[in-house]
This record gives C-alpha cells, sequence and structure tokens, in this order.
C-alpha cells in the first residue's frame, strides 16, 4: 500500500454508494458549464452509514476491545481470570469451612467423592468418614462410611463472616444441608493438620493474587514516575536513574529476594510481612517498566501533537498526564498483565521455600509447603492442587496479556 | 467564494489581491528577527564534551509585515524548520533577537522571556505541522484537540468551547458533528484542516506553517492552499510559510526568504524574486524546478555538488564550492544580507554584475 | 463470483518466435487487465483492478497517482515480490527477455511472468539482470551492516558468471558511470556514509549493475532535496539515452514526468485512467480526473495567490470503492445512472491515446463532445 496512508488505518468515511449522496449539492450531475461546489461544501455534505460513524467515534479502548474479542482463548481466559478475581474479593464465599479449623483426627482425609443420585433423585451427597487409628502402626485409617451421607447444595448456610470485611453474611457457594453436619464436607481433603483444602485453596487465591497484583502496581507507579523523570527531563536525573536501573538489573535476583526476605524478623504479624514481601517483590520489578517508559517519553517529546500542546499553552503536568501518557496505557496494562504471573511465581516458590509468608497466612506457597516430602506426597498428593492452580493463573494471565498486547499493538499484523 | 473545477473556456478569477499591491512599506512589521542563532551542540566522548556545533540557523535577519504571507523556502538542512519554531519559542535560541508587535502596539522581544513570560504570547502565534498523521493526538477526539487551547488559556465552560469548536470546524470546511470522532477516522487532508482549526482556536495573529502540505497527496493541496488563502482574508492572519517546493511558495507567499544552509540568501517580493533573482542559488534552484511542460524539458539544469552540511560549512560564502560565478572573495568572505533594490535583499559579493535568470 | 488467484504451478509460456517480423513491434513489456486483490480480515482491497499498459524498448513510461491508486502495487506485481496476503487474481504480464543476459545480441523469448513461481529460478534470473528496480527509500534499500560495494557485487555475482575482482571492477565502473566520484573508494563504505544524493546514485548504479533493459523507478526523488533531484533526473535521462534502458517511472510529480516520460499512464484507485504520449496528456488531456489534476497542481508560472482550482471530496479509501468509474464521487462530468453503474473500458479516442470514461465510450460519444481545452 501506498506509504502515504498510514499502515492498518480504518476506512476513511466518504460513503459515495450511500443513497443519499445523488441529493446532494456538489455531486448532482451539472452541464459542464456550471462550476461544481467546492471541496469543503462537498466533505460538509457527504453522509457517513452507521457502521463508519460507530468506528469514527470509537475511542482507542474501544477499538482494542473489538480487537480483543476477536481472539478467542485470550476472551476466555479473560473470564478466568474475572472468576479468580471474585474469589479473591470474596474467598468466605466459596469457602465451606473456617480455613483455620484444625483438628487432627481429620487429618489426611482424602478427596471426598461426590455422588449425584440419591434415592432416585438429583441429590449430591458425599460419604462421610470415619477414622480410627491403627493400634499397631499408629496410622490413622480413614473408611468411608457410606450409611452415613452428608447432603450438600449450593448456597448453603455456614459460617458467619464479612463480605469484604463491611457486610455480614454466612451464605457459601457450597455446603452441608444441614448446618450441624458443616464440619463434615471435605471437597478436596485436608492436611495434616485437618484442615480443608477446598477452603484453604479459596483464601490462598486471594493472598497470592494480590501479592501479584499489587507488587505489580506499585512496580508501575515507581516505573511511571522514574522513568518519567528520565525520559521527559533528561539531563542528570535521568543519568542517575538510569544508573540506579542497571545496578538494581545487575543484582542477582534470587539471592537478594532469599536475603531480604530471610531477613524479615520472624515476630512480625503475617499482614507486616504480606506487606514486606510485596515491596521487596516491587523493588525490583519497576526497572524494566521504567525503560520503556523512559523510551516512550524520549520519542513523544518530539511529536507534534506534544509541541502544539505546548504552544497552546498547556503546563508540562498536563502535557505528561494528558497527552504523554495515555498514549501508552494500553501498552503498560498489557506489559503489566504479563508481570503478574512472574510476581506469583515468585512468591509461591518463596514461601514454598519458607522464606516469604508463613502460617497461619494461607497463601499458595504456604499450602504447597505442606507437600514438601515424599512420604507426604504418597500419603496425600492431593496436597499437590494448590500448584495446578498456579498453573492455571499463570497461564489466564499470560494468554490475557499476550492479547491485551496484541490486541493494544496497531502494527502488530 | 467556491473553488471551481473550471470548464473550458471560462478564465480564471483572481479571488484574492495579486501580491505586489497587497503590502505597503508602511504596514507595520509584525514580526522582526534580528541576528537569529541556533547551534546544536555535537557530544563525542565518555565526557559527553563538545566537540562541534550544528549551525542550524546562522545569524538570520529578516521582517514579516502584519496581514502578508512570508514564504520561507530552501532545502534540507538549511533551517528554516528550526528558524520557524524556535520563533515560537518551541526551545530557547542561542543568540538574537525575536521582536513580536502585539495588538496594542507593544513589542517584546521574545528571545528573552521565559516559559513564564511567554504565556501571554502563546495564544497570539500557533504553528500547523507538516504531519498529519503526527501533530493529532491519536486518543484525543477532536473536540478534545480543537477545544484544548480554550481550555488551557480559560474557557472552562464546556458549552462555549463546544460552540465555539463547532464555529472552528464549519470554517475550515469540516461538519461540526465531527468533534465527536477520533483522528484515526479522517484522512491526511482532513486531518491537515483539524489541525488548521486548532491554530485558529486562539485567534492569534501569526501563524507559522511548516510544510503544511508537503505530506498531502496532490489533488488535496491545492485544497488546503485555498482554505488558508481564505482563512487569512478572512481573519487578517499573517503567514509564516515554511516550504520546500518553489511552486507552492511561490502560488502563497507576497514575499519570499530563500535560505541555504542556516542563512538568508535572499529576501524580496514573490513576482521580482521568481522574476529577477539576485543571487546563484536562489536562481539554480528555480531552474532544478522540473516544470510541468514537456515541452520545456531542456530548461532542467542541476548544479553540482551536494548541499553543504550545516556542522561543517565551507569557508566564506556558504554557496560558493557549487556556484559558478565564485570568485575569491567568495571563499574567504562570508557575504552579508543587503538591500540591493528596494525592499529586495541578498547577501551575494557579486549580486550587482550578475544577470540572473528566473523563470519565464 | 468467487476470486481465485492464479495457481503458481502453471506451466510457462515460451514463445520462441524469434525469427518473426513483428518480432520488432512487440513491447519489451506487455501488461494486460492486471488485476491484484489483497485479502485481509476486514474485507479485500482492488489493489490494482484490469491495468494495461505496454513499454517499449528505450522509452520511458510514466506512471502517475497519488494514494491509493495501485501504482506500486503494479509494480511488485510485475516483478512478483507482492505481499503474502496480496495474489495476482487476473491478468497477464509478457516479458520479452535475453535467453542469455550477458550477450547483448542474444537470443530472445516471451515469457508470462504471471505464471511463474514469486520463488522460481527463472524469476529471480529475471530480477535484477532483466527487470531492475529503484526503490523509494534509499537508505532502506540498503543493509547497514555491508558495504555498499558487497552489495552491489552480490548481484553481480548472481547473474553474472565473473570472479570477485571482476566483479569489483564492474562496480566500480558502474559507479563512476552513474557520476559517483572516488568510485575506488566510495565503493567500501557503507550507505549510511553517504549522502543522500550519492546514495540514490549508489542505488541505480545496483540497479544498473547487470544491464537490465528495464528499470521500474519508484518514486526515486520524492525523499531527496530539489537540487540533487535535478542531478538524478538528468543522470536517469543520460543513462536512459545511452544504453537505451526502458524505464517505468512511477512518481506523483507531475513536473518530472513531463521532463522524464515519453507516455503517460495516470491512474487512479486501481484503474488506469487515461494513457497518451506525454504531450498529449500535458496539452489535450481528456479525462476529467487527468485535467483536474492539472490544473490542481500549483507550478511557477502561474499567477501568486489566486486560488487553485481544486478536486471535490478526497480520495476514497481503497476498502470504500465506489461502484463503477472510481472518480464519480467527485467528477465535475457525473452522469447519474451511467458512471456509478459499470465500470468503464479503456478506449482508444486518437493516436495512442486512451481514455476509461464513459464520456468516450461508444455508447455515448455521440451526444458529449471531447474537451479540447489547451491546458498549461
Amino acid at each position: 500500500m501506498d506509504s502515504k496512508e498510514e499502515p492498518n488505518e480504518l476506512p476513511i468515511l466518504e460513503n459515495p454508494d450511500h443513497p443519499d449522496l445523488a441529493e446532494v449539492d456538489g455531486v448532482v450531475p451539472v452541464p459542464p458549464t456550471l462550476p461544481v461546489e467546492s471541496a469543503s461544501a462537498t466533505e460538509e455534505l457527504l453522509v457517513a452509514n452507521q457502521e463508519e460513524e460507530r468506528i469514527s467515534i470509537a475511542s482507542n479502548w474501544t477499538l482494542v476491545w473489538w480487537r480483543f474479542r476477536k481472539n478467542k482463548l485470550a476472551v476466555l481466559s479473560g473470564l478466568i481470570l474475572i472468576f479468580l478475581v471474585i474469589i479473591v474479593l470474596v474467598p468466605e464465599f466459596f469457602a465451606t469451612m473456617d480455613p483455620e479449623d484444625t483438628d487432627a483426627r481429620l487429618a489426611f482425609i482424602p478427596i471426598q467423592s461426590v455422588h449425584w443420585i440419591d434415592e432416585g433423585r438429583l441429590k449430591p451427597w458425599v460419604p462421610g468418614v470415619v477414622g480410627k487409628r491403627d493400634p499397631v502402626t499408629l496410622k490413622m485409617i480413614w473408611t468411608v462410611d457410606e450409611s452415613e451421607k452428608v447432603y450438600i447444595k449450593l448456597f448453603a448456610e455456614g459460617y458467619s463472616y464479612k463480605i469484604l470485611g463491611l457486610i455480614d453474611s454466612n451464605l457459601h457457594l457450597i455446603g452441608a444441608a444441614d448446618p450441624e453436619q458443616a464440619g463434615k464436607v471435605f471437597l478436596l481433603g485436608t492436611d495434616r493438620l485437618g484442615r480443608d483444602q477446598w477452603s484453604r485453596l479459596a483464601y490462598a487465591t486471594r493472598i497470592s493474587m494480590t501479592i501479584g497484583m499489587i507488587s505489580v502496581g506499585v512496580s508501575i507507579v515507581l516505573g511511571l514516575i522514574l522513568g518519567g523523570i528520565s525520559g521527559y527531563f533528561g539531563g542528570w536525573p535521568d543519568m542517575v536513574i538510569q544508573r540506579l536501573i542497571e545496578l538494581l538489573q545487575s543484582l542477582p535476583t534470587i539471592p537478594i529476594w532469599l536475603a531480604l526476605t530471610a531477613a524479615l524478623p520472624r515476630t512480625w504479624s503475617p499482614e507486616k510481612v504480606f506487606f514486606a514481601i510485596t515491596i521487596i517483590l516491587a523493588l525490583r520489578g519497576w526497572t524494566t517498566l521504567a525503560r520503556e517508559v523512559r523510551g516512550r517519553f524520549l520519542s513523544l517529546r518530539e511529536e507534534d501533537f506534544v509541541l502544539a500542546a505546548e504552544l497552546a499553552g498547556c503546563s508540562q503536568a498536563r502535557i505528561i498526564l494528558v497527552h504523554m501518557i495515555p498514549t501508552f496505557t494500553s501498552h503498560i496494562i498489557a506489559t503489566s498483565t504479563l508481570a503478574i504471573p512472574v510476581m506469583i511465581v515468585t512468591e509461591t516458590s518463596l514461601s514454598f521455600l519458607g522464606l516469604g509468608l508463613r502460617p497461619p497466612a494461607i497463601s499458595w506457597g504456604v499450602m504447597l509447603q505442606e507437600a514438601q516430602n515424599i512420604q507426604t506426597l504418597a500419603l496425600a498428593p492431593w496436597l499437590l492442587l494448590p500448584g495446578v492452580v498456579v498453573i492455571v493463573a499463570v497461564l489466564v494471565f499470560n494468554l490475557v496479556g499476550d492479547g491485551l498486547r496484541d490486541a493494544a499493538d496497531p502494527y502488530s499484523n | 467564494m467556491s473553488d471551481a473545477i473550471e470548464p473550458a473556456g471560462v478564465a480564471r478569477q483572481p479571488s484574492v489581491k495579486p501580491a505586489v499591491h497587497r503590502q505597503s512599506s508602511s504596514t507595520p512589521l509584525l514580526l522582526e528577527v534580528k541576528g537569529l542563532k541556533k547551534y546544536f551542540p555535537i557530544h563525542k566522548g565518555l565526557m559527553r564534551k563538545v566537540v562541534n556545533q550544528v549551525r542550524a540557523v546562522d545569524d538570520i535577519t529578516f521582517f514579516v509585515r502584519e496581514g502578508e504571507t512570508l514564504g520561507l523556502v530552501g532545502e534540507s538542512g538549511c533551517g528554516k524548520t528550526t528558524a520557524s519554531r524556535c520563533i515560537l519559542r518551541a526551545f530557547p535560541a542561542t543568540s538574537g533577537e525575536i521582536l513580536f508587535r502585539e495588538a496594542d502596539g507593544r513589542v517584546t522581544d521574545l528571545a528573552k522571556l521565559d516559559r513564564p513570560g511567554l504565556r501571554r504570547f502563546r495564544p497570539q502565534m500557533q504553528m500547523i505541522f507538516q504531519d498529519p498523521f503526527g501533530s493529532l493526538n491519536p486518543r484525543m477526539t477532536i473536540f478534545d484537540i480543537v477545544g484544548e487551547p480554550m481550555y488551557v488559556n480559560g474557557l472552562k465552560n464546556r458549552t462555549e468551547r463546544t460552540d465555539r469548536v463547532a464555529e472552528l470546524l464549519k470554517l475550515v470546511g469540516l461538519r461540526p458533528e465531527f468533534m465527536r470522532r477520533y483522528p484515526h477516522a479522517f484522512s491526511g487532508g482532513q486531518r491537515q484542516r483539524i489541525g488548521i482549526a486548532r491554530a485558529l482556536a486562539l485567534n492569534p495573529r501569526m501563524v507559522v506553517a511548516d510544510e503544511p502540505v508537503s505530506a498531502l497527496d496532490v489533488s488535496v493541496q491545492a485544497q488546503v492552499l485555498n482554505l488558508m488563502l481564505d482563512l487569512q482574508e478572512k481573519l487578517q492572519l499573517t503567514y509564516l510559510f515554511v516550504a520546500h517546493d518553489l511552486s507552492v511558495v511561490k502560488h502563497i507567499s507576497d514575499r519570499v526568504c530563500v535560505m541555504y544552509v542556516g542563512k538568508i540568501v535572499e529576501m524580496a517580493a514573490t513576482e521580482e524574486l521568481f522574476y529577477a533573482p539576485y543571487h546563484p542559488y536562489t536562481a539554480a534552484l528555480m531552474m532544478a524546478v522540473p516544470v510541468p511542460d514537456p515541452s520545456k524539458r531542456h530548461i532542467i539544469q542541476d548544479l553540482p555538488g551536494e548541499v553543504a552540511s550545516p556542522a561543517n560549512p565551507p569557508s566564506g560564502c556558504y554557496f560558493h564550492p557549487r556556484c559558478e560565478y565564485a570568485q575569491e572573495i567568495c571563499r574567504t568572505q562570508t557575504p552579508e544580507l543587503r538591500e540591493l533594490s528596494p525592499d529586495h535583499f541578498v547577501s551575494c559579493h557579486r549580486a550587482e554584475e550578475l544577470k540572473l535568470a528566473g523563470i519565464k | 463470483m468467487p476470486i481465485e488467484p492464479i495457481p503458481a504451478n502453471k506451466i510457462t509460456h515460451q514463445l520462441d518466435i524469434n525469427s518473426s517480423p513483428s518480432w520488432i513491434d512487440e513491447p519489451l513489456l506487455r501488461v494486460e487487465d492486471l488485476k491484484a486483490y489483497f485479502f485481509m480480515d476486514e474485507g479485500t482491497v482492488k489493489a490494482v483492478d484490469g491495468v494495461s499498459f505496454n513499454v517499449y524498448p528505450g522509452k520511458v513510461i510514466g506512471i502517475v497517482g497519488e494514494s491509493g491508486c495501485g501504482k506500486s502495487v503494479t509494480m511488485k506485481a510485475i516483478l512478483r515480490i507482492l505481499e503474502r496476503s496480496a495474489k495476482i487474481v487476473s491478468g497477464k504480464v509478457t516479458l520479452r527477455r535475453r535467453i542469455n543476459s550477458d550477450d547483448p545480441n542474444s537470443l530472445e523469448e516471451l515469457i508470462e511472468l504471471t505464471s511463474q513461481h514469486p520463488n522460481s529460478k527463472i524469476m529471480r534470473k529475471i530480477r535484477g539482470a532483466e527487470i531492475a528496480l529503484i526503490p523509494q527509500e534509499p537508505m532502506a534499500a540498503f543493509s547497514p551492516v555491508h558495504t555498499v560495494g558487497n552489495q552491489i557485487m552480490e548481484t553481480i555475482l548472481l547473474h553474472q558468471d565473473v570472479s570477485k575482482q571482476e566483479a569489483r571492477k564492474i562496480a566500480i565502473e558502474v559507479f563512476r558511470s552513474v557520476g559517483i566520484s572516488m568510485p575506488e573508494q566510495r565503493i567500501d563504505s557503507y550507505s549510511w556514509e553517504l549522502s543522500g544524493g550519492l546514495r540514490q546514485r549508489a542505488i541505480i548504479a545496483m540497479a544498473l549493475s547487470c544491464n537490465p533493459r528495464l528499470l521500474i523507478a519508484d518514486e526515486p526523488t520524492t525523499a531527496i532535496d530539489v537540487t540533487t533531484q535535478a542531478q538524478i533526473l538528468k543522470l536517469l535521462r543520460g543513462l536512459q539515452e545511452e544504453r537505451q534502458t526502458s524505464i517505468i517511472f512511477i512518481t506523483h510529480d507531475l513536473g518530472v514526468i513531463a521532463q522524464m516520460a515519453d507516455e503517460v499512464v495516470v491512474m487512479y484507485l486501481g484503474m488506469v485512467m487515461e494513457k497518451a504520449s506525454v504531450n498529449t496528456i500535458f496539452k489535450h488531456a481528456q479525462h476529467p480526473y487527468t485535467q483536474a489534476l492539472l490544473r490542481s497542481i500549483p507550478s511557477m508560472q502561474s499567477e501568486s495567490r489566486v486560488k487553485l482550482p481544486t478536486i471535490a471530496g478526497s480520495i476514497a479509501h481503497p476498502f470504500n470503492r465506489p461502484k463503477g468509474c472510481p472518480f464519480h464521487p467527485r467528477c465535475g462530468h457525473f452522469m447519474q445512472g451511467v458512471c456509478n453503474a459499470e465500470q468503464p473500458k479503456l478506449v482508444e479516442i486518437g493516436d495512442e491515446h486512451y481514455v476509461s470514461c464513459f464520456l468516450y465510450s461508444n455508447e455515448t460519444i455521440s451526444s458529449a463532445s471531447p474537451l479540447t481545452e489547451k491546458n498549461t
């Protein structure tokens, strides 16, 4: 295509085939002796049809969304992601029991099989489990007692909680039909302390995902500010910040993380540790974004529309916030979405090693810590399920991020 | 005024008065540039020492009268774009004066002002850019783009702004409802009109047009040029028209300045410059432009050598290595810009003797 | 009617008619009703929709058009270097090819370029040795990590049976012939070390290095200064006269066309609007688009500050091509029911003068009289 037109530009709006055109001045057939209307009049009067109108008033985000929509895999991942976010917001709703409820007698219960039909009707139930300690080996032996039927239903009543810490509720997605039997539903089994894995998984999702999202959020803020200063002002702030970035990037990440997290005082509450972990992860994550932001600012500074804004009298703050940053927000969001899974895996790894979050905090890594030795794995392989969830979460973030990046980048074709 | 496609036999009616009589010497000057220099340092080495300067604009002096169009023409590296942006104070000048006269008659040297001091001048001088695709923020609607100058300068009321934006869009020949749209919906010529509307938003006294039609299709160039002529008459605008295309410059300017490697080599009224140039470079430029007339093929003449580099200009007269009339003095002394005949300036040692041919 | 591209494995047409007397009149390149479409997600773009012209030996044919007219796509289609999303849908391009490109007196054959696979040996032989391209952006056309000499020698070694030293000598000679001073040194420089004009000359040298009989110059002077452009145009004209090379000169600059071309093809939105000798086009253009185009360009000879006659509206996007004649929404002679119903065909209205306009079609030729105004 000719070099004068921008690549991948959407269609221009004159629709000469529009039926109204014949009525319009300037294109009415005129005998050659009369002058034809000026260019401006014709432009004024050409009618665009609805489809073109829709495209022409579409903001960049709308266009990104339309492109994103075409990527079915990304859309599906997006839906799963939304589901995960709902779990993050109200994990209690998804849990069946209090995740901290320990009961040594209920340790290592395997995943209960759900029976769907009871007495010919759809009435799901799980078998009750009775545990008895083998007197010789002192090992717990679980026998499934089919006679004891624990009925489960959707939207059952269970232990009470506050939605987002504000509204009281005791509704749960799944639970025992009879609130008295609430302590007997173990959809994903239990761990060595008898804690229900299903419920713990819901709570762990909240912690792990938020660590990832918050630390990326902090990285974005740091990256934008420092990268922006670097790119927009140049000079010695640029030099200082760039050397700092190089310094940080040259430090080996794993030893630094290990050192920092190991240095956290053991006496700190889980919340404090959570906060500290988030900051530690973010401290390294902002550098890549800062470099990209700096590059964008450097090139944007030369753009004509930025100069036009300056000549109109815009303040520097306005130019940065209104003109420069919006041109690459879609890119930032796309790259950040790809950075979150890295943070999640990092936190999971650290906690798995016992260096990140520690019990009583619950995260995927903390749950996986329970599955560290062969003996446990042989006895209770369901304890590895949090790993599956990690994989799923990382996958959907990556797919959504990829989809966003392709949708936001007009030259990806 | 309609831009008619004239059918056979109808003579072209001039709708704007011929250039020669538009301004007289008593018309006040809107802009006077004296000794303007803009050098860009070249850094090399670890300590980023300044090893050389690019003399983008190298001591130029000219003036623009109120209501006229001054064409600034030259090839790449001549400094015309740098000069135009410097005049608008997009960046500070290295030295020189930029004298601007306001409506009440006050004359201020823009070169001496800092950012806050320039604020009140911003509405009075605006720019039209070359690249229709890069000059509009792709994330903003037309309403935002054209309305922003007004918003930033105090017109916060949205209804008033909407009315004014509608007015401006109609003025440049676009439908007011286009203000809801984004730049990606428009062609190059339409975007250029939007850029013009934005430039006019604050009722400027002077508009600097930096190659406004170079990036447009041939058939669209004429539309935009006509529009600019129209607007100049309606709104009493003064244009500083920067271009490399001689035909376009001749078409729209009252007076023309020819630049070469950062210096002005000739400045005169359009007709005089084109029919009787004084400077060999001006004559050579005109000779080099291919004439759209196949019967005039033999006329095209080329100039030996390459355009000199502003980082390393020749000694004396910058043009001397390529000039067929060069003499010893041209190699040693840099000529000054002087008024050889009324309102016709040239910087050439041999201007009096040479009888140069212009266009026929 | 579904649009199908020509399958690439079609057998080559090789007409061995070098003994026939009608050879002399056979054009060097014959383009017949070429159609090339882009097949994209958003729809089909009919970038080239029925283009025909002939290039005779030793002649310069200028192709004029604005953005979207398909001039570059036509060239790419001829050379079979179209992008992947584009296909030649129908039409024929025939080249009079030298069987031995080294030998100026070699026998010739007629070969149908459109039937060849783009990557076939024969196409690669033709590119560079028979047809050479002077691209638009000289900077982009050179590799930044090889010297210009290296790249020219590569072309020479690909097409000619010479040693490396001989290739280097040939390259230096070619550099000299395009007016590059100190060719022995310049040949070892990188493209970014050369100034704009020198780079352009180097590109021309590369194109000429294997003595092609046809040069395609795609806007070769758009990116350079006016004085440099004059040098390059003079150079091209000199070389063309000396070697009797045919040139297809693509540009939007009517001044350059007037200076360089023998014949002119005016294109608009993928179709040929008018085709005639250069004098006819400039003095007696008949198509409304050509006339309007000629009138709307500012020229130094015309009066200053007088409003130019313009063409109403703007060029339609190739996605939204108007039905019928592509120019009709902007045409002052639009005839309702005629111009927007069908596409007009190229009709011969004078000596080698073709127009594609319903004003001159046989059906309406009696009522409308051709406009005979003199264009400046």
